[in-house]
C-alpha cells in the first residue's frame, strides 16, 4: 500500500535509492529524497490533510507550491513547533513530523465541522454582524469563541531554540524567479557583466522548463535550464540562491528574501541557522515570478482530491507522484491537456470536461489522437465524498452556460481543474506599479512602474515560450547596460512548444437545480461565490470593502488562486468589467514568514548592544545588581550578605552622608566644546549666563527646548580660553550632542564651535562624604585640596601614578564632593586606588538607588522631575534664568500659561505617620474623602527613605506649591488602594542653605 | 527602507539616519522682539504637504552633518540632497 501512487517511470527530481521515514498525525510513512512533505503524502494515497478555516470541512492539496491555501500543517514539536506551515513548501527529511491543525479530536472527526451543518449562520460578514453587540460579550464570551474556532495552529509556548541570521547584500540585478524568463535575464544581464542575484523559492532552479514539454535550441527545456544553471553558477558575478523567497518589495528597492538554509537536511551543523533573512537594496528588480493557474468555482469545489491541473503534473513529473488513478480534467483552456498527456503516459485515461465548445489546440489534438473522449461544453455541477473526493455530478452547459441541460454521476478519484492563468504581479504590486488588465488572458499584469521594477515573461502576462525568453533576454541586457559599459548582448535561442488556442471566459459553473453546494473561491478564508453576492446584495461596492467583509484574498494567502475569480464573480453580478471593478491591494509578505527569521540574531543579550564602564566587572565582583540605563548597565546597590535592597541603599548613602562613598558616574554624557565661539554658544544654549565663566571652573547650566520646556542640565567648566568640557544627564547625552550638532550646523552656521563626544573617552568617579578631602588628599599629596585652594565649583589638573587626572569640585550628594576623572583605560586603577586608600575612611560603593536618595533629600531634581512638561520655573530652576540674555526657548518662557502663578510646582513631601513610604505616581488630592472625580493637585515624582531623618521623603509637584508648605495634603494611589496622609515640605529637604557642599 | 545620499558620505539606509522636518523653518533671530503669534508658529505649527518637501536630515550613526533632502512625501522619491550651505540641483 505504501508509495501505491508513484508514477511508472522515474524522470522526475526524486532520489528513490534514498528513503526517508516521517510521520504524519502519527502515522509513520516513507518518501524519498527530492519528495516534499505534500508529494510524500500524495504517493501514500493521503490527500485529506486538514480542516477549513471557518466551517471546518475537510481540505487536501489543492495546489504544489506556494500558491497552497489548505494545506498548512503543524510541523515539529515542542520549542521547535511551528504553526501554518504549507505542506507543498516542505522538504522532506528524516523523522520529520507533522499534524493537522485546526481540528479536534481529529482530522477526521472533527467537532467543529458542525459550523459545516450550520453553515447558514456563517455568512459573509458573520462576525461583524454577530457579535457587535452587546459591547460586554466580547471579552468573555465572543472573543474566547472566534479564537477557538477560528484558530489556526499553534505557537509554541517556549522560545525557539533555532538560530536565525540576517544578511545584507546589495546587487545591479535582482532576478526573482528561475522559470525561462528568468534564467534568460539573469545571463544575459550576468554575462554582460553585471553583479546579478537569482533566486528560486523552489529547492530546483527551472520553474515551469521542469515540467513543460518544450524545445530551446537543440535541447530540452529541461536540459537549457540545467545548462543555464551551470552557465550562471561558473560566474564570479552571480548568486544563486534556491529555496528563498523574495517576500517583500519596500521603498527605494530594498526588497526581502528569506532563505531555508537548513530546514531540509537531516543534521545541520550546529552553528547553521535555520533560516536567513535578506535584505536585499537592487540597482534593478527583475520580477519573472511566472503565473499561478486559476481554480473553477463549482459545487463542493473543496473537497480533499480536487486540484490544479498545473499541480497534479508537477507532482507527476518533478516528484513522480499520482494524484490519483481514476482522474477527471476539468477545463475552460489547453493548458490542462498537458496534464491529460502525462496521466496518458501512466496508463491512465482521465475523463476530460471542456467548458469550451471546441478547441484545436495541439495539445488537444495530441490528446484526441490517442483515442480520449474529450467532452466539451461540459462542467461540474457538484461532487461526494466526505473526507475525499468519490464522485462528481458532471453534465453538459447550455448556449449560454448559464444551466446544465443534463447530469450524471462519474465516479473519480481526483479531479485536476484549470481556470487559465493568473500573473503573479505581487512583487510588482507591492513597488507601487499600477496594474492594468490584460484583455487577453484575463488578468491584471503590471503597467506604470513607481520603482526600478520590471516583470518579464509571464508574471508579464507574456504566456508563451518565445515570449518569456526574448523577454527575459531582452530586459536582462538592457538592465545590466545601466551598470556595465561591456555591452555584451546575448541571442535569445530558438524556441518550440505546443500552440494554444484561447481560454472561455468562464470560472464558475450554474449550481445543479433544487440544489445550493457552497462553490468556493477562496479556499483558504473559506469564501464562497454566495459570500460574494451576499456582500454585494447588502451593498457593499468598493472591492476592498467586500475583501473585508467576506475575507477574500486576506492572510497568509493574499489570494495568489482566488484573487481573480472574486473580481470576476463581482464584475459579472455588477454587469461591470473587471478592470472598472479594480483590484486590491498586494501587501508584503507574499508566503508567510516565521517570526524567528524577522528577529534574527537580535534576541536575549544580543537585542540591543550592553555599554559596560571600564569599572564594570570590578562591580560585578563586589556583589552589585545592576540596573538598566538606557544601554548602559550600572550598580544599583550592593548588598551585603543578607541585606534587602532597602537596607543595602541605605548604609550606602548614610555612609556618604557621615564618611566617604565611591560612586562610577562614568556614564554621564559629555561633549568636548571647541572653538572662538564657544562661550557665545553656551549663553545660547543654556538658561543661564557663561560668557564670564572663568577658566579652572565649572558651573551648572540648564538647557531648554524652543518650548521652554526643561531639556537637560548639568557642569560645564572652562578648560581654557576656547575649550570647555559639558556634561549632560546618561539618558539624554545622545540627544543634547544631536541638538548642539542642530544648532551649530543649522541655525547658527556662523559660530566658529566644534562639538564632540567624549563620553567614552573619560571614566569618572564620584568621591562623596565629609570625608572625601582627607581621602583625596592622601592620594593628591601635591595639591591643594583645601576650601580656598580647589573651592565649589572649581577643577585641578594632575597626576597620580603617571596618569592624567582633572578633579572637579562638584556635587550631586549635597555633600562635600569631588568628581575624578581620568582616561577610561585607567578608570578601573583610579577606582581601586581610591578604594584601597579609602578604606582608613570607611569608604563603601553607592549604586544608582543611594545615588537617588541622596539628591532627593537634596531637592536636586533629576529625569522624574523634567519630564518635559516643565519650565524652569516648576522645578525651582527660576533663579538660573537670565533676564538679561536671550537663549533656546526664552521667548516661550513669557508665554501666559508659562507664567501662572498656580502652576504645579515642586514641593517635598513627608507623610504624617513618618513611617509610610510614598508610592512614586501617587496622586495628591486634598480631601480623599470626597466623591470622584477628585481634583488633582498634582503628582509625587520622586520618593526616597531619608537617611537623614530616618523617614520616608518625596518630591512632588503640585499645584501652586509655594503656597501649600506646612499643609497637610493626601498622597492617593488608586492602583495600590491606598491614601497616605502626607505634610508638605520644601523640597530642599537637607541642607537647604547647601553649606555641606561648600565646606 | 529608504535610500539616503549623504551629501558628505553617499548612499546609506535609512537606519543610519534620523529625521529633522521642514528644512525651510528659519528660527527667529535671537534677541528680537517677536510676537506671540510668530513665535508659536514657529515653535509648533509646521506644514505637512502631500508631495514634495524639503526637510533636514541627520547622519546621526555616520558622519552627523545635518543635511537637506528634497521628498516626495507620497512616493518617498527623494529627489536631491545637499549641504545645509548649497542648494539643490534642480
Ligand atoms: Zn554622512
Amino acid at each position: 500500500m505504501s508509495n501505491a501512487y508513484r508514477t511508472k517511470n522515474s524522470t522526475g527530481l526524486i532520489n528513490k535509492n534514498k528513503k526517508i521515514n516521517f510521520s504524519f498525525n502519527g502515522h509513520t510513512y516513507h518518501g524519498y529524497e527530492g519528495d516534499t512533505l505534500a508529494s510524500a503524502l500524495i504517493s501514500n494515497g493521503i490527500h485529506l490533510i486538514g480542516r477549513s478555516f471557518k466551517y471546518h470541512r475537510p481540505r487536501g492539496f489543492l495546489g504544489v507550491g506556494v500558491e497552497e491555501p489548505n494545506a498548512m500543517v503543524q510541523l515539529h514539536e515542542g520549542n521547535k513547533s511551528e504553526p501554518n506551515i504549507m505542506a507543498t513548501e516542505v522538504e522532506l527529511v528524516e523523522g520529520l513530523k507533522a499534524k493537522s491543525q485546526n481540528c479536534w479530536p481529529s482530522v477526521q472527526f472533527d467537532i467543529g465541522e458542525v459550523n459545516n451543518l450550520l453553515n447558514r449562520f456563517f455568512p459573509a460578514g458573520f462576525y461583524y454582524k454577530t457579535f457587535m453587540w452587546p459591547k460586554s460579550f466580547w471579552m468573555k464570551i465572543y472573543e474566547p469563541f472566534i479564537r477557538k474556532a477560528a484558530g489556526m495552529g499553534v505557537a509554541p509556548l517556549q522560545p525557539d531554540p533555532d538560530r536565525y541570521e540576517h544578511n545584507y547584500e546589495h546587487c545591479d540585478v535582482l532576478v526573482v524567479g528561475s522559470g525561462p524568463s528568468g534564467l534568460a535575464s539573469a545571463l544575459a544581464a550576468a554575462k554582460n557583466g553585471a553583479r546579478v542575484i537569482l533566486a528560486e523559492d523552489k529547492a530546483n532552479f527551472g520553474g515551469s522548463l521542469l515540467t513543460d514539454e518544450v524545445t530551446i535550441g537543440n535541447m530540452s527545456g529541461k536540459e537549457w535550464a540545467n545548462d543555464t544553471v551551470a552557465q550562471l553558477k561558473s560566474l564570479p558575478n552571480v548568486i544563486m540562491k534556491k529555496r528563498s523567497q523574495v517576500f517583500g518589495y519596500y521603498d527605494h528597492n530594498m526588497t526581502v528574501m528569506i532563505e531555508r538554509v537548513s530546514d531540509h537536511q537531516e543534521n545541520p551543523s550546529k552553528y547553521t541557522p535555520r533560516q536567513r533573512l535578506h535584505y536585499i537594496r537592487a540597482g534593478e528588480v527583475i520580477v519573472s515570478t511566472g503565473s499561478i493557474e486559476r481554480p473553477i468555482s463549482f459545487g463542493n469545489n473543496d473537497r480533499p482530491g480536487i486540484l490544479l491541473a498545473s499541480a497534479a503534473k508537477e507532482y507527476m513529473k518533478v516528484y513522480e507522484t499520482l494524484v490519483g488513478k481514476k482522474p477527471i480534467i476539468f477545463t475552460n483552456n489547453d493548458t490542462a491537456y498537458s496534464t491529460a498527456l502525462e496521466f496518458l503516459k501512466n496508463d491512465i485515461v482521465p475523463v476530460i470536461l471542456d467548458t469550451r465548445n471546441n478547441s484545436n489546440g495541439e495539445l488537444v489534438k495530441e490528446v484526441k489522437q490517442k483515442g480520449v473522449n474529450i467532452r466539451f461544453n461540459s462542467g461540474i455541477a457538484d461532487t461526494k465524498g466526505h473526507l475525499k473526493i468519490k464522485s462528481a455530478v458532471i453534465g453538459e452547459l447550455d448556449k449560454d452556460k448559464e444551466n446544465f441541460t443534463s447530469l450524471e454521476s462519474i465516479d473519480c478519484d481526483c479531479i485536476c481543474m484549470s481556470g487559465g492563468w493568473t500573473p503573479t504581479v505581487h512583487l510588482s504590486s507591492q513597488a507601487g506599479n499600477k496594474l492594468k488588465f490584460n484583455e487577453e488572458i484575463d488578468a491584471f499584469v503590471p503597467d506604470k512602474k513607481r520603482q526600478r521594477e520590471s516583470a518579464v515573461g509571464a508574471a508579464n502576462g507574456s504566456f508563451t515560450l518565445n515570449q518569456s525568453l526574448a523577454e527575459g533576454f531582452q530586459v536582462g541586457f538592457d538592465l545590466s547596460n545601466k551598470f556595465t559599459d561591456n555591452n555584451i548582448e546575448t541571442n535569445t535561442p530558438n524556441s518550440k512548444e505546443p500552440k494554444y488556442e484561447k481560454h472561455e471566459r468562464l470560472w464558475c459553473m450554474p449550481l445543479p437545480q433544487g440544489k445550493k453546494p457552497k462553490r468556493f473561491i477562496d479556499f483558504q478564508n473559506d469564501v464562497a461565490v454566495s459570500d460574494v453576492e451576499l456582500a454585494i446584495r447588502e451593498g457593499f461596492r468598493s472591492i476592498e470593502h467586500v475583501k473585508r467583509y467576506t475575507t477574500l484574498g486576506m492572510a497568509g494567502d493574499q489570494g495568489k488562486t482566488s484573487n481573480l475569480n472574486g473580481l470576476q464573480y463581482v464584475s459579472n453580478i455588477e454587469k461591470k468589467i473587471v478592470p472598472e471593478v479594480g483590484h486590491t491591494t498586494f501587501r508584503p509578505p507574499y508566503t508567510p514568514v516565521t517570526i524567528g527569521a524577522i528577529v534574527g540574531r537580535e534576541v536575549g543579550n544580543h537585542y540591543l548592544p550592553t555599554r559596560k564602564s571600564p569599572i564594570h566587572n570590578w562591580h560585578e565582583e563586589n556583589n552589585a545588581v545592576f540596573v538598566a540605563a538606557g544601554l548602559w548597565q550600572r550598580p544599583r546597590y550592593y548588598p551585603k550578605e543578607s541585606e534587602n535592597m532597602n537596607d543595602a541603599v541605605n548604609r550606602e548613602a548614610a555612609n556618604v552622608r557621615k564618611n566617604v562613598g565611591i560612586c562610577d558616574v562614568t556614564t554621564l554624557g559629555k561633549i568636548d566644546i571647541k572653538g572662538p565661539d564657544a562661550p557665545e554658544f553656551l549663553n545660547r544654549v543654556y538658561t543661564n549666563a557663561w560668557l564670564k565663566l572663568p577658566v579652572g571652573k565649572a558651573r551648572y547650566g540648564v538647557m531648554l527646548r524652543e518650548d521652554g520646556m526643561v531639556f537637560d542640565d548639568g557642569t560645564t567648566s572652562r578648560l581654557s580660553e576656547n575649550h570647555f568640557h559639558m556634561t549632560t544627564t546618561t539618558a539624554q547625552a545622545a540627544n543634547v550632542l544631536s541638538h548642539l550638532e542642530y544648532y551649530l550646523q543649522v541655525v547658527w552656521p556662523e559660530l566658529d564651535v566644534n562639538v564632540l563626544s567624549t563620553t567614552e573617552q573619560w571614566s569618572g568617579i564620584a568621591v562623596a562624604g565629609p570625608k572625601s578631602r582627607e581621602l583625596l588628599s592622601k592620594l593628591f599629596p601635591n595639591i591643594d585640596l583645601s576650601n580656598e585652594g580647589l573651592p565649589f565649583m572649581g577643577l585641578v589638573d594632575t597626576n597620580i601614578d603617571g596618569i592624567f587626572a582633572r578633579i572637579y569640585r562638584i556635587s550631586f550628594s549635597g555633600e562635600l564632593a569631588y568628581e575624578v576623572n581620568v582616561e577610561s583605560n585607567f578608570g578601573l586603577h583610579m577606582w581601586k586606588k581610591i578604594m584601597d586608600e579609602g578604606k582608613a575612611f570607611n569608604i563603601e560603593p553607592y549604586g544608582t538607588e543611594a545615588l537617588s536618595t541622596l539628591r532627593i533629600e537634596m531637592g536636586h531634581v533629576a529625569g522624574a522631575e523634567l519630564d518635559g512638561r516643565a519650565v524652569p520655573f516648576d522645578v525651582g530652576l527660576n533663579g538660573m534664568v537670565s533676564k538679561k540674555k536671550d537663549f533656546i526657548g526664552k521667548r516661550s518662557l513669557s508665554k501666559e500659561a508659562f507664567t501662572s502663578e498656580d502652576r504645579q510646582t515642586i514641593v517635598g513631601l513627608v507623610p504624617l505617620d513618618k513611617r509610610t513610604k510614598i508610592p512614586e505616581g501617587s496622586h495628591i488630592v486634598e480631601n480623599d474623602k470626597v466623591a470622584s472625580p477628585v481634583p488633582k493637585l498634582g503628582h509625587v515624582s520622586s520618593s526616597c527613605w531619608s537617611v537623614e531623618y530616618n523617614n520616608p521623603f518625596s518630591i512632588a509637584i503640585i499645584k501652586d506649591g509655594k503656597n501649600k508648605i506646612g499643609k497637610n495634603l493626601f498622597a492617593v494611589s488608586p492602583l495600590k488602594d491606598i491614601s497616605i496622609p502626607v505634610e508638605v515640605v520644601s523640597s530642599h529637604y537637607v541642607d537647604p542653605d547647601g553649606e555641606r557642599v561648600r565646606s | 527602507m529608504l535610500e539616503i545620499k549623504c551629501p558628505y558620505c553617499g548612499k546609506r539606509s535609512q537606519n543610519e539616519f534620523s529625521y529633522g522636518g521642514d528644512a525651510t523653518v528659519k528660527r527667529p533671530t535671537l534677541g528680537e522682539e517677536i510676537s506671540t503669534e510668530d513665535w508659536d508658529n514657529f515653535v509648533y505649527f509646521r506644514d505637512n504637504p502631500r508631495g514634495k518637501h524639503t526637510e533636514l536630515w541627520h547622519h546621526v550613526s555616520g558622519c552627523r552633518q545635518w543635511f537637506k533632502a528634497s521628498r516626495d512625501t507620497a512616493t518617498h522619491e527623494i529627489f536631491d540632497t545637499c549641504k545645509m550651505n548649497e542648494a539643490f540641483n534642480e
